[in-house]
């Protein structure tokens, strides 16, 4: 074990489990609750990324974070408007403000491909000040989880309220919550501005952590926290929705562990990328595969008996 | 408590699909009124349901629901004061949700504060909703955290019936709500409904093709045909009549027989 997996290992993979986790738990909302694919995901993760690194660069690393939420509401706004108000396919307007939101992360960036944070006061920088003699090298991780655990505390307290409800009505049964009196384009909108904040709280977080943001840097983000919340779901089942949350994160520290595995095993980065691709296709497809199974096992026995009865 | 007045609707105008569903309908309804209906396949039964519940806006004419003219009020805001029931179970309830969190939500429309948005379901809420699903007599008060979906289609729609009277509406849409039922349970769902709109004295309009239904419930019947109402009968001229009077009654006022693949003439029903 030791051998295999140094602390450090250890230590950053779940790091990164735990910042990626709040896009799991984004998609949770927007995939798994509103049944919408929002494929806005990407570029929110680093608008979230740039608009919390300009910030922090300007000397204020904690106000970044409820600055890049703020920006992730914007863009999940505008998702929700596109579909719920002008009658845009969900998918596409995912995809339209997919495409817009490159040139805005641009300009939150200074129309620069990178940044840096390297000379400027992070979170992790201020935490390590105060954490380090007490924890030691621990102390990135327990922002990280600190974060997490309370971003999905609280999404946890408000899907248990009424709105809460009714939003996951609307993926469920829109004509209810209609009935409940209640406008299924509001709880979209106001769903999928909770996840583009999630998302974006994610970029933020993670620019910090590793003290750099490029324009790059969420390519196939939705498809990897998809995979996160797949290997969630197989592994917890989908019951209660505080386990469903806590299956988000769990998958999403798995995947982190997958990604280290892989990364030992001196499989190039690149090709991790086709890896969580696989992992969607497969666990998105199996229940079909399974009934497809079931019915060619079921042909071959009654071909079989055919066969015995001649 | 309801007015339609001169309510028309034609579906693809110009097309060869064109329908005129609803034709200058006229309709009163006094607080209290229960009403049945019965017309042909088509003859703008659902379609006058959803005039008043607001699925789209009629061409012409208005529907004023206890004073307030309602005509192009979003469909939402309406069900505030509406309820209504489709002829499919699976329609009124979120099948991944607890009976609890169904009830729940349908509470939130008794809630006029804003904050109630944010409230959550309180121990006190439980113990009425139990209270409310044990009335029903179907064991439910007992699998409140269980997901809807796996209840039984007689029992989704009579938890959707408690839904749509947990809060008392101004007025109640059944459209052949237990048409998709199973007699047993059908006759239950009805003795329910029955039970509901007397004891709160709900206006209600109910659409059936159970011809016994049509005169044995309520206190007046509708019969339409080609988007008009063609006959309305209360009072002492309902109370003396047969199902065979009522069908010569339609053929006289409509110029034809009645015509439903699905109507059901005998006792049986």
């Amino acid at each position: 074990m030791t051998s295999f997996f140094t602390l450090a290992i250890v230590q950053s993979a779940l790091e990164l489990g735990f910042i990626y986790a709040l896009v799991a738990m984004a998609l949770f909302l927007s995939y798994s609750v509103l049944n919408i694919a929002d494929l806005s995901t990407d570029n929110c993760f680093i608008l979230g990324c740039a608009v919390g690194s300009t910030v922090a660069l300007a000397g204020h690393p904690i106000l970044a974070l409820p600055a890049a939420m703020l920006a992730g509401v914007g863009s999940g706004f505008l998702t929700a408007f596109l579909q719920t108000r002008l009658g845009v396919e969900s998918i596409l307007a995912g995809i339209i403000v997919n495409t817009g939101l490159y040139t805005v992360n641009l300009a939150a960036m200074g129309f620069s491909s990178n940044l840096n944070l390297f000379k400027c006061d992070t979170i992790f920088t201020m935490a390590k000040a105060a954490l380090e003699p007490v924890i030691g090298s621990w102390y990135k991780l327990a922002v990280a989880a600190v974060i997490t655990l309370a971003a999905a505390a609280a999404l946890w307290f408000f899907l248990g309220t009424r709105l809460g409800l009714s939003i996951r009505a609307t993926g469920d049964n829109a004509d209810m919550v209609r009935a409940s009196s209640i406008n299924p384009a509001y709880t979209i909108t106001v769903g999928l501005c909770i996840s583009g904040s999630l998302t974006a709280l994610a970029g933020a977080v993670l620019g910090q952590y590793q003290k750099s943001c490029d324009i790059n840097l969420g390519q196939g983000m939705v498809t990897i926290a998809l995979a996160s919340l797949i290997i969630g779901e197989t592994l917890v089942g989908r019951q209660k929705l505080g386990l469903r949350l806590s299956a988000a994160i769990l998958g999403s520290v798995i995947y982190r562990f997958i990604v280290a595995i892989a990364l030992r095993m001196n499989v190039p980065a690149e090709c991790l990328k086709l890896v969580s691709a696989l992992i969607v296709a497969v666990a998105i497809s199996s229940p079909q595969i399974k009934v497809l199974y079931a019915r060619h096992k079921r042909k071959a026995a009654a071909r079989a008996a055919r066969k015995g009865g001649n | 408590m309801l007015k339609l007045n001169h309510v028309s609707m034609t579906f693809n105008p110009g097309t060869v699909n064109e329908k005129k569903a609803l034709n200058d309908v006229s309709l009163h309804m006094a607080p209290g009124d229960f009403a049945t209906i019965v017309g042909s396949n088509g003859a703008g039964k659902s379609t006058l349901f959803g005039a008043i519940a607001g699925s789209f806006w009629p061409d012409e004419g208005e529907v004023i629901l206890d004073g307030r003219d309602i005509t192009f009020e979003p469909e939402h805001r309406r069900s505030n004061v509406l309820g209504r029931l489709f002829q499919d179970p699976m329609r009124g309830t979120a099948p991944h949700m607890t009976i609890e969190e169904n009830l729940a939500l349908a509470y939130l429309r008794a809630s006029k504060a804003r904050n109630a948005y944010f409230s959550r379901v309180t121990k006190q809420d439980k113990a009425d909703f139990r209270e409310k699903l044990a009335l029903l007599d179907m064991g439910l008060e007992d699998r409140m955290t269980q997901p809807v979906g796996l209840l039984s289609g007689g029992q989704r729609q009579a938890l959707t019936l408690l839904m749509a009277t947990l809060v008392t509406p101004k007025l109640l849409l059944l459209d052949e709500h237990t048409a998709a039922l199973d007699p047993a349970t059908a006759e239950k769902v009805l003795a329910l409904t029955r039970d509901i709109v007397a004891e709160r004295q709900i206006t209600c309009l109910m659409i059936t093709h159970n011809m016994k239904d049509a005169l044995g419930l309520g206190n007046r019947t509708l019969m339409m045909d080609s988007g008009r109402i063609v006959l309305d009968v209360s009072g002492d001229e309902r109370a003396g009549m047969t199902v065979d009077d009522l069908l010569a009654r339609f053929a006289a006022n409509a110029g034809k027989a009645l015509d439903n693949d699905r109507i059901l003439l005998s006792e049986m029903g």
